[in-house]
């Protein structure tokens, strides 16, 4: 089995802090996926664009107006919806820079 | 210290965020104005709301395409949004929609002026982007365990203007910041307010030894607040950079963070964890396909340039380069004397009235020219009393100092005042018979050979004038007199 | 009156054989003898959907006449209903109560329809048996020891069991076609940019479509004329005309061209699966249809594509769920870092984690090329493979899983056995094509198979079309488990 993923690393970009149990059991599980993945190597694809969207679609806009497309009363109740908020603001741990 | 420029090649690279100047964001209907209570200008779009889809903003688009075409890049054909992947307490989605392999567009230039010649910086590329909010520090609040995030302006659009690293000093990155700010103002894209944080810029800074084809290892500078922080900043880095250099160390790539109160770079994580912005295709957005009919439809919408209204300067009003270069730095300077010159036919005159005493005015309050209580009509009136006489130009002067302040026409003051010129030989003689009476003792030093003293009478003779004595006629009678006694 | 059709229930309030909220009380008297056995909802806002229906019949009383006016139908609890819960099964979104309503709402809320409640799912959509649930598993209607599939597992099941009369789901890899072929009821996925995916929780957003799980085609049909079309809210979603499907059902099938892919009746699949799909190809060729065999030869890819793509997007789209804005957020806060990191563990569920991880690994640097670009790559070789199929056929049947109903626990334990499970409903996501899956038969031990049908993309008539003919001619949908 390969040992492509690196859980430690890849957790920390995705910001989940995973149990020494569950680290051990998902890089089991994921490597085994990523070798299964692998077979797709058995394809040249040197000459195959790739294909973001299924649809041959583009150029969707929408016009400089303002308005509430999505009709929410007041900012009032989005902020309400915050585990923590104050003065207006949302509110989290000391941002240290 | 003073020959670190001498021994090391400085190589400055701008990455400049411009907001664009439209009603809405790029992605929802929020309003884009500054200034507006904490969390305003927010909606579950731009919350990054579970479910949410954003839609790009037309005018957005068009307006980042005028960015490019008044910086010569070449618009591309198919253009693709990019999900910029980080976690920041002000980034709701977890991502930044931005661009990445497919940009808006690539390869322009601007003309900067260097050690007064001209010189050309390529640029690398232009993309859209949304803005982030922006976090508070709690102790400004009163929590200081705490920070504040406010989403006003997440979801602004922003372009991102890549230079090459093709500046090589400090003087030559506010120059092209400068010349940068001016075309984007020209084309109406931003109004390009730092304060209000609508042009942002980081530099990238790095030295080699001269004739080293390798670019050193470079530092990123950000909080750049001010043209002149940028200056001092990089002014600061350069200087550290060459001292670590000097001692035989290496320069660590990292960002830094300039501080204006100590006038210092300081590094800003000491463990930086490596980024993996893991940017791929932004699937909620489709591709933009811009033909050359909609490019040629927008370069159409593109007024004149500062570079092509300096050239113009320079041919039609016969200007001085650099009369033609300080005109038109900001386009409502340009239009505020191209209108001057409809009224009054002597360009020359009105430039220098323009840079000289109005901007003086202006600059000493602060005050732009759309604001000047002297219009181009008040301006080229008093210019036309010079130039029938009626006034002189050391009243003018006077009489425009009034002007500013009472908003009065020209006109009106200086029959208030009194302070028509006076053109009567009879009368300026009679001023100066009183002078030359008046100043026995100079008069005989004069006539023993005393040259000089010419000047001091003509000064009397104005004095007694108050001013309003024709000048010419005063030097061409006391000539006279003077030789004739 | 549970037990009736969208369809059959409409014309009886039109003749006022019954009122709204009687049809809607008689789903919750349902709800309330079966629910504790089968688990289909998450939650219900009972006082919300009885002022609807009384609006409803306020209406009927006024003349109205509404595609679904007083109608009940329940939500995957992935889409998001103005001033409900839309947890999407997750301990992260747990007291999450949407300020707005997905395109699809307003326009079943504009139709006249009631929404009486929002139906389990895997965690995020990400799972093929609902048992990723955070709240709790939910059964198979027909057997309660088994899975009712997922991701719309909840949708299915309530169908099944008669609690509503129709419901929506939502399908990235085969969450509508997979539980409605395990639970007996008709599931659509419609083709990608059909359905606005506006208020839909992203998984992968270029795979993502709700879609109709109904007691038969026609209800699909009635749906999807209400749900279908652009919205200027999804950029996503395709400026194409939308026809009346209702009207198009009954149209004459004969001499339309069967497609039958090699690929899907290999090794793997159940007999009995194979022969129930054998004999629903028999009843279509009953009906003038002729019968092709095609090929779809990167179908075995499908399932590695579909997992890189999938999960590379979902890992960003799950990225906002970080503590700041709205849902859980750890009371282990007091840092940035842990606010985050313990947020998103105490958050997620196994299934999402690694799902995450996954794509967070295909996509980082190093790997992008080898395992998400390639994944793009191969995916324009299975669409491929469907443009040349379509050459030959205008229909593709094919099964939808390769065995009836699991056992819960039999699988949850092996997320790649899982995965493959999929193998037969994945490529049609991939490939953007609408496709279907309809009652075909029970096994001997009485499970419940389907058939699918896959169309041309925005061919969704002719997938309900062939589907409504095949239901003209048999009785497999009308057969329900009795609880």
């Amino acid at each position: 089995m390969s040992d492509k993923i690196k859980i430690d690393h890849v957790a920390q970009l995705a910001r989940l802090k995973l149990t020494e149990e569950e680290k051990a059991r998902f890089s089991e599980q994921l490597n085994q996926i990523v070798d299964y993945i692998d077979q797709l190597n058995e394809l040249d694809t040197s000459s195959t664009e790739p294909t973001s969207h299924v649809l041959p679609l583009n150029n969707v806009f929408r016009e400089d107006e303002l308005k509430r497309i999505v009709p929410v009363d007041s900012n009032e109740e989005l902020l309400k919806l915050a585990p923590e908020h104050d003065k207006g603001h949302y509110k989290v741990p000391q941002i240290i820079s | 210290m003073m020959d670190t420029q001498s021994r090391y090649e400085v190589v400055i690279g701008l990455e400049v965020h411009c907001q664009l100047n439209t009603r809405t964001k790029i992605f929802c209907s929020c309003s884009t104005e500054f200034g507006k209570e904490p969390n305003e200008n927010t909606c579950p779009i731009c919350l990054g709301m579970p479910g949410v889809l954003p839609v790009l903003n037309k005018v957005a688009l068009e307006y980042a395409i005028k960015a490019s075409l008044a910086t010569h890049c070449e618009v591309q054909a198919l253009n693709r949004f990019a999900r910029k992947n980080y976690f920041y307490p002000d980034l709701p989605k977890g991502y930044q929609i931005s661009q990445f392999e497919l940009p808006l567009a690539r390869h322009g230039y601007i003309k900067i002026r260097a050690n007064g010649e001209q010189k050309t910086i390529n640029l690398t590329r232009i993309h859209m982007e949304e803005d982030a909010g922006k976090s508070i520090h709690g102790e400004n609040l009163g929590h200081p365990d705490k920070s504040y995030v406010d989403f006003n302006r997440t979801g602004v659009p922003l372009v991102e203007i890549v230079s090459e690293p093709e500046m090589r000093s400090s003087e030559e990155a506010r120059q092209y910041l400068m010349e940068l700010k001016s075309i984007l103002e020209y084309s109406e894209v931003s109004d390009c307010n730092m304060e209000e944080g609508s042009f942002r810029c980081d530099a990238n800074v790095s030295l080699r030894p001269f004739g080293q084809k390798e670019f050193g290892t470079r530092t990123e500078l950000k909080n750049l607040n001010s043209f002149k922080f940028v200056q001092k900043a990089i002014d600061y880095e350069v200087e550290r950079q060459a001292q670590l250099l000097d001692q035989g160390d290496s320069v660590t790539q990292e960002t830094r963070l300039y501080d204006s109160n100590k006038n210092i770079t300081y590094s800003m994580r000491s463990k930086e964890e490596a980024h993996d912005y893991r940017y791929f295709p932004e699937p909620d957005l489709v591709p933009v396909v811009i033909d050359s009919e909609w490019i040629e439809k927008v370069r159409q919408s593109l007024p004149e340039l500062p570079e092509q209204k300096r050239e113009r300067f320079l041919k039609d009003f016969g200007l001085p380069e650099f009369d033609a270069e300080v005109l038109t730095a900001s386009r409502p300077l340009a239009n505020y004397f191209e209108q001057c010159t409809g009224l009054f036919d002597k360009p020359k005159i009105i430039s220098n009235w323009v840079m000289g005493e109005l901007l003086k005015e202006l600059n000493n309050e602060n005050r732009s020219i759309e604001d000047s209580p002297i219009s181009p009509e008040m301006l080229t009136d008093m210019l036309k009393l010079i130039d029938k006489g009626t006034i002189n130009g050391k009243i003018a002067k006077s009489v425009l100092e009034e002007m500013y302040q009472t908003g009065k026409p020209a006109e009106a003051i200086v029959k208030e005042k009194g302070l028509t010129q006076i053109t009567d030989d009879s009368a300026i003689e009679k001023i100066i018979d009183e002078v030359l009476a008046n100043n026995p003792n100079q008069l005989n030093d004069f006539k023993n050979g005393k040259e000089k003293l010419f000047g001091f009478f003509v000064g009397q003779v104005m004095k007694a004038s108050k001013g309003q004595a024709n000048p010419a006629q005063v030097n061409q009678m006391l000539k006279e007199k003077l030789n004739a006694s | 009156m549970h037990r009736l059709t969208l369809t059959s229930a409409r014309q009886g309030l039109k003749e006022k054989k019954f009122s709204a909220l009687e049809l809607l009380q008689s789903c919750y008297q349902r709800i309330d003898a079966v629910e504790d056995k089968v688990g289909a909802f998450v939650h219900q806002n009972r006082e919300q959907a009885m002022s609807q229906a009384r609006e409803a019949d306020q209406k009927i009383a006024g003349g109205e006449d509404l595609p679904l006016l007083g109608l009940p139908i329940a939500v995957k609890d992935n889409i998001c209903v103005a001033g409900d819960l839309t947890t999407c099964a997750s301990k992260i979104l747990q007291s999450f109560e949407s300020p707005y309503n997905a395109t699809v709402v307003q326009r079943l809320k504009n139709a006249g329809a009631v929404i009486l409640g929002k139906t389990n799912m895997d965690e995020f959509a990400m799972g093929s048996s609902t048992e990723a649930s955070a709240v709790h598993p939910t059964r198979n209607p027909w057997d309660l020891e088994r899975v009712p599939g997922g991701s719309s597992g909840g949708s299915a099941a309530a169908v099944a069991a008669e609690e509503c009369l129709a419901a929506l789901g939502s399908d990235t890899g085969g969450s509508i076609r997979q539980p409605a072929n395990f639970c007996g009821v008709t599931g659509l996925k419609p083709t990608y940019g059909r359905v606005s995916r506006f208020g839909l929780v992203a998984f992968a957003s270029s795979l993502d479509q709700i879609g109709p799980m109904t007691k038969t085609a026609e209800d699909a049909a009635l749906l999807m004329n209400v749900i279908g079309g652009k919205d200027p809210q999804d950029s996503t979603s395709a400026d194409v005309a939308l026809p009346d499907f209702v009207s198009t059902l009954a149209g004459d099938v004969k001499g339309k061209k069967i497609g039958i892919p090699r690929e899907y009746f290999a090794e793997g699949l159940d007999t009995e699966v194979d022969s129930i799909v054998q004999n629903a190809i028999r009843t279509l060729e009953s009906l003038g249809m002729e019968t092709v065999e095609i090929s779809l030869p990167h179908t075995r890819y499908a399932v590695a594509t579909y997992y890189i793509l999938a999960c590379a997007e979902a890992s960003t789209n799950l990225s906002r769920y970080d503590g700041v804005r709205y849902g859980h957020r750890s009371s282990e806060s007091t840092s940035l870092v842990d606010m985050y990191e313990n947020t998103r563990e105490e958050g997620f569920g196994e299934e999402v984690k690694r799902r995450i991880i996954l794509g967070t690994f295909v996509l980082s640097s190093g790997y992008y090329d080898a395992y998400y670009l390639k994944g793009q790559q191969v995916r324009t070789l299975i669409k491929q493979d469907f443009e040349n199929a379509f050459q030959q056929c205008d229909v593709i049947v094919a099964p939808n899983a390769p065995i009836p109903a699991f056992k819960l626990g039999e699988k949850s334990q092996d997320p790649l056995q899982m995965y493959l499970s999929d193998i037969y409903t994945i490529s049609i996501n991939l490939a953007g094509i609408p496709s279907i899956s309809i009652p075909a038969g029970l096994t001997q031990a009485g499970l419940p198979v389907g058939v699918q049908i896959m169309g041309r993309h925005f061919d969704e008539a002719g997938v309900l079309n062939v589907s409504h003919r095949f239901q003209m001619e048999t009785d497999h949908h009308k057969k329900f488990p009795s609880l």
